[in-house]
């Protein structure tokens, strides 16, 4: 694959200035990144998210594409709707279908409208910005929440691990599958990029810190992403109709003695506050098992 | 291969996929349900056969169903669908979206009650159900009346003074999966009848950005890049377009009668042997169809009557309904749904019509065939004579009573 460059991204900004945004929202730079792959023959569809405060009011489009808000449950049944439309008119192989959408509204509320667009081969790229929680509605849990994790809904820190998404989508036998991190502007924007040009559904999942939610400085934003991956938390990869590429940010971390501990990634939050070393074993345990997969899956 | 005029034997259900057809849909999401699910089948035979060139989205749930109708109509496809009780409760949270943003789609709705216990028989719960959502709501009478009502509601839907969502609904196997012959008309007097879809909103159109349902406030946003309306001003305008689609409705019924000959009424009402009373029964859908044939027995044996079938439910035409009733003495009125708490819908909702009205008629409403329960002639005959006894005896009762209920059997 040829290597993207600073350079090489469009100067072109699809967002205009003043949107909503928390300081340091990772998402921000995500959607900003994105929509630049994308390009301007684009339709987006929106469910209610922290997306929906960044589109700002009726009569004002934030973004210099057109986006079709739609309820929280809703999304892949809207950008089904929307393809369905496009290729009545024959305009399905020009205008790209995104939608872009929360951990909530992805792996919740929204997953069956997911499943469902993804099993009927929908032409459409959808994203999940994943800040683990409902950030938008004040810091209730996901099912995108990692274990240990406080929020306002787990005030003594969350039970369970995180619903794992991608295996759930990579399931589907869908044409593109991949993770990504607010951290990695360039990674996010050759995988958009990619699905840009791919047939089918494609699915990317967006890591996405969130200073309020997970209790950081907002300038801390780059380096807390960056931890989740320098740890080994969030590995970088896609794959491609089945295929499993580890994206390059994250090829030295199948070395374990490269990761650095996840102490470090889960310290630096205040959400993970008292976090117990039963959970911290857990979290030990889970990214060894992650690796040990990615390295099967590799050596295939 | 050209089609002409003719006359088909088909269910009500079918009547309503003739009509999609013909309509030239170009986007159909929906989930199958009893007893609708015929629609769907026959569009997808369409389909198959090359008769119909639509977009199928067959969906995984009436909830995605009716959020695809949205998601296709505002990227600018004329948009149909078809669904019944428990799909019409999945999809009401689209419900108000697709008025609220002003889609011109048109659900089918082959009437069924709403559980628990689980029926899958008829009653007009659901439609009743999607009755304060912004959307205009047909009851039809017979399965002609369904292909008419299509072809009518699409039109005045996508009438740009309208840009308003309708419901088609029709009794539950009584005409969904009931055969009787229908006029099918020429294409080409259909295409000249209604015209393609021209949309207020096309996100096909991408030299036109939009942002399509977004956030509104309490109070009008003004800023240097213009001024947006706030949510009141935006459902204004939804309440202005429903009350004036009253005369669209009526212009649109006229010009389909002049066009192929079939009339219903004036559009918002049919009376029937009405002329030589002032004692009327006032229903819809199903409950009228048997009421047609109760009074000409209550005519037998003595009692003057008529019938007021009502054919558009919202908006509720209270003018004409004040007009029309203005020198009648008695209403009775058969409600086969219920506003649970209170009366029959209809009924409290004439009433509330009447309100005011110098010497208003009595009224009197009793509920009807509730989960499919059969609704005889008997039924009226009982209901109205006990009615009239009241009216002389100046007697208001407000005791909701059903008729042919059965509760002494369970006692034996």
């Amino acid at each position: 694959m040829n290597l993207v460059k600073v350079m090489d991204v469009q100067e072109e900004e699809y967002i205009y200035p003043g949107t909503r945004m928390c300081a340091g929202c990772a998402m921000a730079l995500i959607y900003r990144f994105a929509l630049k792959a994308l390009g301007p023959k684009t339709i987006l569809t929106v469910p209610a998210s922290c997306l929906t405060v960044l589109h700002g009011m009726q009569g004002f489009c934030t973004t210099k594409v057109s986006v079709l808000h739609t309820p929280f449950a809703t999304t892949g049944a809207s950008a089904s709707g929307i393809v369905a439309s496009l290729e009545e008119k024959g305009l399905n192989n020009e205008i790209c279908v995104v939608a872009f959408a929360g951990d909530g509204g992805t792996v919740d509320i929204g997953i069956q409208a997911l499943s469902g667009a993804a099993e009927r081969g929908t032409d459409f790229i959808y994203a999940c910005y994943d800040n683990e929680a409902y950030m938008n509605t004040g810091v209730q849990r996901s099912g995108a929440t990692p274990q240990g994790a406080h929020t306002t809904t787990t005030p003594g820190g969350k039970m369970k691990p995180k619903k794992n998404m991608l295996k759930i989508m990579e399931a589907h036998g869908i044409a593109y599958v991949a993770t990504a991190n607010g951290s990695y502007p360039i990674d996010i924007y050759e995988k958009f990029k990619k699905a840009r040009t791919m047939i089918g559904t494609k699915y990317i999942h967006i890591l996405s810190p969130c200073p309020p939610g997970w209790g950081y400085d907002p300038k801390e934003t780059i380096k807390i992403g960056r931890l989740a991956v320098e740890t080994g938390f969030w590995p970088l990869y896609e794959i491609i109709n089945g295929k499993f590429n580890l994206s390059r940010e994250s090829k030295k971390y199948l070395d374990p003695s490269k990761r650095k501990p996840i102490i470090d990634y889960l310290g630096a939050q205040k959400r993970f506050k008292g976090i117990s070393d039963e959970d911290i074993e857990d979290y030990k345990t889970y990214i060894n098992n992650l690796w040990d997969e990615i390295k099967k899956r590799i050596d295939h | 291969m050209k089609e002409s005029k003719k006359t088909i034997i088909v269910t009500g259900n079918h009547a309503a996929a003739h009509a999609l057809r013909q309509a030239k849909v170009g986007v159909i999401s929906a989930y199958p349900i009893t007893p609708q699910s015929p629609v769907v089948e026959k569009i997808s035979d369409f389909i198959n056969e090359g008769k119909m060139k639509a977009r199928f989205l067959m969906v995984e749930s009436e909830h995605s169903a009716a959020a695809a109708c949205c998601a296709a109509s505002a990227t600018g496809s004329r948009v149909g669908t078809a669904t019944s009780s428990h799909g019409l409760m999945l999809m009401y949270e689209m419900l108000p979206w697709a008025s609220g943003t002003r889609l011109p789609i048109i659900i089918n709705l082959a009437t069924r009650s709403c559980g628990a216990p689980w029926s899958v028989w008829d009653d007009h719960s659901d439609f009743i159900a999607a009755r304060d959502v912004g959307w205009i709501q047909f009851m039809c009478e017979d399965n002609q009346e369904i292909y008419d009502t299509n072809l009518q509601a699409f039109k005045i839907a996508e009438d740009p003074r309208v840009y308003v969502p309708a419901i088609v609904a029709y009794d539950g196997y009584i005409l969904s999966h009931t055969m009787m012959p229908i006029e099918v008309e020429m294409q080409e007097d259909i295409d000249a009848f209604l015209p393609p879809l021209t949309h207020h909103l096309n996100l096909s159109d991408i030299t036109q950005i939009k942002g399509v349902g977004p956030v509104t406030t309490p109070d009008i946003v003004k800023r240097t890049e213009g001024t947006a309306p706030g949510y009141y001003e935006f459902r204004y305008s939804l309440q202005k377009a429903l009350e004036n689609s009253i005369a669209i409705i009526k212009e649109v019924h006229d010009e389909f009668v002049d066009k192929f000959g079939r009339s219903y009424g004036n559009g918002l009402f049919k009376t029937i042997l009405t002329e030589d009373t002032d004692t009327i029964i006032f229903a819809m859908g199903s409950v009228s169809s048997q009421a047609r044939n109760a009074i000409k027995k209550l005519r037998d044996i003595g009692i003057k009557i008529g019938l007021v079938s009502l054919r558009l439910f919202r908006p509720f035409p209270v003018n004409q309904l004040r007009d029309y009733f203005k020198d009648k003495k008695n209403i009775i009125v058969f409600d086969r749904d219920i506003g649970y708490g209170y009366e029959g819908v209809l009924c409290y909702e004439l009433k509330a019509a009447l309100y005011g009205l110098k010497n208003a008629p009595f009224i009197k409403g009793y509920i009807v065939g509730l989960g499919g329960r059969d609704i005889k002639d008997e039924h009226f005959i009982e209901g109205v004579q006990k009615a009239l006894k009241q009216s002389e005896q100046g007697e208001i009762v407000h005791e909701t009573e059903f008729l042919g209920l059965k509760l002494e059997e369970l006692e034996l």
